[in-house]
Formats: C-alpha cells, structure tokens, sequence
C-alpha cells in the first residue's frame, strides 16, 4: 500500500506542476492572448470545469492514447501501452490545467495594475516582468485556490484507479479482495489521504505566510 | 546640454484627439512643470515620453538618441526596436501618482531591482548605493519593511529612491503627491525641491502651484492637448497672457 500512496502522490504532484505550467499560460492567453487564443482557452476551461472529471478522465486517456497511437501507427511505429504514471500526470493536469488557469487569472487580476506598468516603465523586458513582478506578486492572491487544487489532485488520483495505474486506491481494492478485510484497508487508506492532506494544509499555511509578507494585516 | 526633446507629439485615443501637437526641451538641470485642467493630456504626454503610451506622431530624443517609430497598426507608433526603447525607459525614471512600488520586495528590494535585473550592476553595489538613496530620502531605518507596512508619503519616497538609483537621464513626476494626505505631501515635496536644487533633469505634473512656480525653470500650460502658454514661472504665474491660464490659475486662487 505504501507504493500505491507513493505513486499517487508522485502523481497528483506531476499533474499539480504540470497544471499550474498549463495555468500560467492559460492565464497569460486568456488575459493578453488575441481572440482566438481566448475563445480556445474559454473552450478548454469550461469543458473541463462542467464535465464531470471521472467521465473527463476516461476521455483524455482513451482518446489521448487513441490519437498518439494512431500518430505512432501512420508512421509505422510500434503502438506502445499507456498505463505509466506519465499517463496518469498528463490526464490529471489536463483536468488542473483548468483550474489553475482561473486561479491564476483572477490573481492577476488582483495586482494593482500599477506595479506591472512599473516594471514596464524600468526598462523590464515581458519575460523579466513575469518573473520579477507578476509571478510573485500574484501568489498571496493565488496561493489558497492554489492549495486547493494540490488538495484535489491528490484525491483525483482516486479516479484513476478505473484506469489500473497502481495508485493508492487501487492497490487496497486488491489488497481489500484477496484478504477480505475490506474495513481494514479501507480505513487505512482513508487514513493515508487524511494524513497527506493534513501535511498539506501545514505546508501550505506555512507558504501562504512566507507570501504574504508583503501584505498589510488589518 | 539637451537631455530629454520631445517635437510635435500628437496622440488620439480612437476618435478622441488628447494631444495636438506638444514640444518640450529639457536641458540638463531643467525643470520643466506641466501643468493644467484634469483631461488636459499631462499624463498621456509624460507617458508617451517613455512609451508607455504609443504617441500618434511626433520626434523624441532622450540624451541624443532618437527613438525609432514605426507604425503599430493601430494609427499610432510603436518604438521600433524594443531593446532601444527598454534601454531607453531605463534611464527615464518614472514616479506615480500611486506609487507603485512592487507590493512583494521589501524598500531596499525595490529600489535594487532595476539596477541589478535591467541594468546589470553588481549586487553588493547596488546594496550599497541603495541604502545610500534610502538615507537620503530619510528612510534608511525602513530599508526591510514592505512597502504595505509604510504611510503614503515614505512610500512615495522610496518610489523617489528606485527612480534615482538608475541614474536616470531625467525624472519623470505625475502628479506625485495627489494621492498623499495633506500632511503628507510636504515631506515628498521637499525630497523634489533638493533634487531640483542639485542639478537633476525633471518633468513634472503637478497641482501644487506654489511650489511648480518655486522649484520650476519653465512651466507649460497645456489645455486640449495643445501648450497654451510657456515661459518662466515668474512671467506664466505672475502674468498669464491666456485667458484661459489666468482662470485656471484663479480657480485654483
Ligand atoms: N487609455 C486611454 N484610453 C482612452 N482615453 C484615454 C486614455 N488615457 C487617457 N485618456 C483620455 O485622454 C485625456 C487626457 O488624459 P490625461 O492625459 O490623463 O489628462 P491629465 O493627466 O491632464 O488629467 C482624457 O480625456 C482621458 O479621458
Ligand atoms: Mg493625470
């Protein structure tokens, strides 16, 4: 069971990291993109936000795995089996991706606009401002949506059991069915999340501190 | 010796013509006040003078480099190379009306930042001369503080401190104690009038008249987009030729 937790966690924080890149740059060609770019997007988070993410899972993957065989094929490569925690991160950030990117966005949104056009105005190149300004000025206004989500991702790893990736879930359904002791393994998984979520919230107080220190407690 | 010439600067807003055609030049130690009714075009000037805004038409030239323009297909200029204009901005240190000092970094934080991150300079030297601006603004105690946990007038004042740290060619003001408490703008008045006294290239927006007609080495009247009258401060203050000047000066009594 300790491997199946290692591997969800392995994987909600891929899907986590991998979403908050997709955030980021969702967010970005949401709020600068040009049309198109912000009717795609619009697209993307809607339908990830609406459908539900057991049903939005099995589509990514299936269809996922479906079109990058069906490249392999047309090329002449051999199919090859999606069942590596590769797989699971890459669906599950596409499902956080969605997420992130409203997060991030209404962070923003929340910066004073001043302090970007302050950094324009010295001289700061787009890419600088990102890194300098806008990135760290939005994490206290991103952080607790942020570590939501982390707390989601590891729950949804949950989901992916319906696909047999070895994760936590899975692997006390089959240690529950061949000793029988369903309540036991049950409860003990059960317990597993709580504890990881627990050190999650202690982490993620302790990161909101430290990124808040520039706000003004009133 | 010319640091700052802007020629015919004209900028329209869609349908809406804000400026018409604005000149200025400022030599080194100049300090030019812009002054006029709220919507009169001050700040979209100061902000075309560093791109900020995209002007419609017009020359700029910043210590004898021209800015290049070509057309933003938008009826406006974009600078041409943006690496020219980031150079450029760099050395024209902006203060704002609300400060803007990057809520994230601490007051020594903010004023390095340009420094080491556009400019290249080394850190220990940026430190160093940082805290020497911070003194001398008068804030060296609150070089670690967060600019959330300062009053409106040491804030301002730091936003003084990061201009100064990039050795700018000129400073540019808009209206930088509008948004400061009656007591308050004093302190960050004061900082300005002893930089205008050692020798420091300034454009200035502002309402406080008295002190524009004190510090200031010429003043400009704009109204509608256009300069309405310019001169001494003596001659603008003391004997508006416009009629329009004489009532926005006895408006303001
Ligand atoms: N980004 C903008 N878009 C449209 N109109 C603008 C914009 N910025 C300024 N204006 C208009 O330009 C005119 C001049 O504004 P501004 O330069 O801010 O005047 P001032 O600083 O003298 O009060 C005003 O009518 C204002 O509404
Ligand atoms: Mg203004």
């Amino acid at each position: 069971m300790l491997v199946g937790l290692m591997r969800s966690l392995t994987i909600a924080f891929g899907a986590f990291a991998l979403g908050l890149v997709i955030g980021v740059a969702g967010a970005l060609g949401k709020l600068g993109g040009g049309g198109a770019t912000r009717q795609a997007l619009d697209l993307y988070t809607t339908i990830v936000r609406s459908v539900p993410e057991l049903v939005l899972i099995l589509i990514v993957y299936f269809a996922g795995a479906d079109l990058i065989n069906g490249v392999l094929t047309a090329f002449g490569q051999e199919k090859i089996d999606f069942n590596g925690a590769v797989a699971g991160i890459v669906v599950l950030a596409v499902v956080q991706g969605a997420y992130s990117t409203e997060v991030i966005r209404g962070a923003i949104l929340s910066i004073p606009y001043g302090q970007i056009e302050a950094a324009h105005a010295y001289g700061m190149s787009p890419w600088l401002t990102l890194r300098r300004v806008t990135l760290p000025a939005l994490l206290p206004f991103a952080l607790p949506g942020l570590s939501n989500l982390w707390l989601i991702a590891m729950k949804d790893t949950a989901l992916l059991a319906v696909l047999g990736f070895g994760e936590l879930t899975q692997v006390t359904r089959q240690a529950a069915g061949t000793t029988k002791a369903y309540f036991t393994f049950f409860i003990a998984a059960g317990g597993m999340y709580l504890l990881a979520t627990m050190l999650s919230n202690l982490l993620s107080r302790r990161l909101e501190a430290w990124a808040t220190k520039g706000v003004a407690h009133v | 010796m010319e640091m700052l010439h802007a020629e015919g600067i004209r900028k329209s807003f869609g349908h809406l013509e804000v400026l018409r055609d604005v000149s200025l030049t400022a030599n080194k130690g100049d300090v030019i006040s812009l002054i006029g009714g709220s919507g009169s075009g001050k700040s979209t000037f100061l902000r075309c003078l560093n791109c900020l805004e995209h002007p419609t038409g017009g020359e700029i030239r910043v210590d004898g480099e021209a800015i290049a323009f070509r057309p933003d297909g938008n009826g406006n200029m974009e600078p041409a190379s943006k690496a020219q204009m980031r150079r450029i901005r760099s050395r024209l240190a902006m203060v704002f009306q609300s400060f803007n000092l990057w809520s994230h970094m601490t007051l020594i934080e903010n004023v390095i930042e340009a420094p080491i991150h556009v400019l290249g300079v080394e850190r220990r030297q940026a430190v160093d001369e940082g805290l020497r601006l911070l003194e001398r603004v008068g804030l060296y105690d609150k070089r670690d503080v967060y600019p959330a946990f300062l009053s409106g007038g040491q804030q301002q004042r730091g936003a003084i401190a990061r201009a100064l740290a990039v050795q700018p060619v000129a400073m540019l003001f808009d209206e930088p104690t509008s948004a400061l408490d009656p007591e308050l703008v004093g302190e960050v008045l004061k900082v300005i009038r002893e930089l205008a006294e050692e020798g420091r290239t300034m454009i200035l927006v502002t309402h406080e008249m008295s002190f524009a007609r004190e510090v200031s080495s010429q003043v400009l009247f704009l109204h509608g987009g256009r300069v309405e009258e310019a001169g001494a401060p003596a001659e603008v203050f003391g004997n508006p030729t416009s009629q329009r000047l004489a009532r926005f000066l006895g408006n303001l009594n």
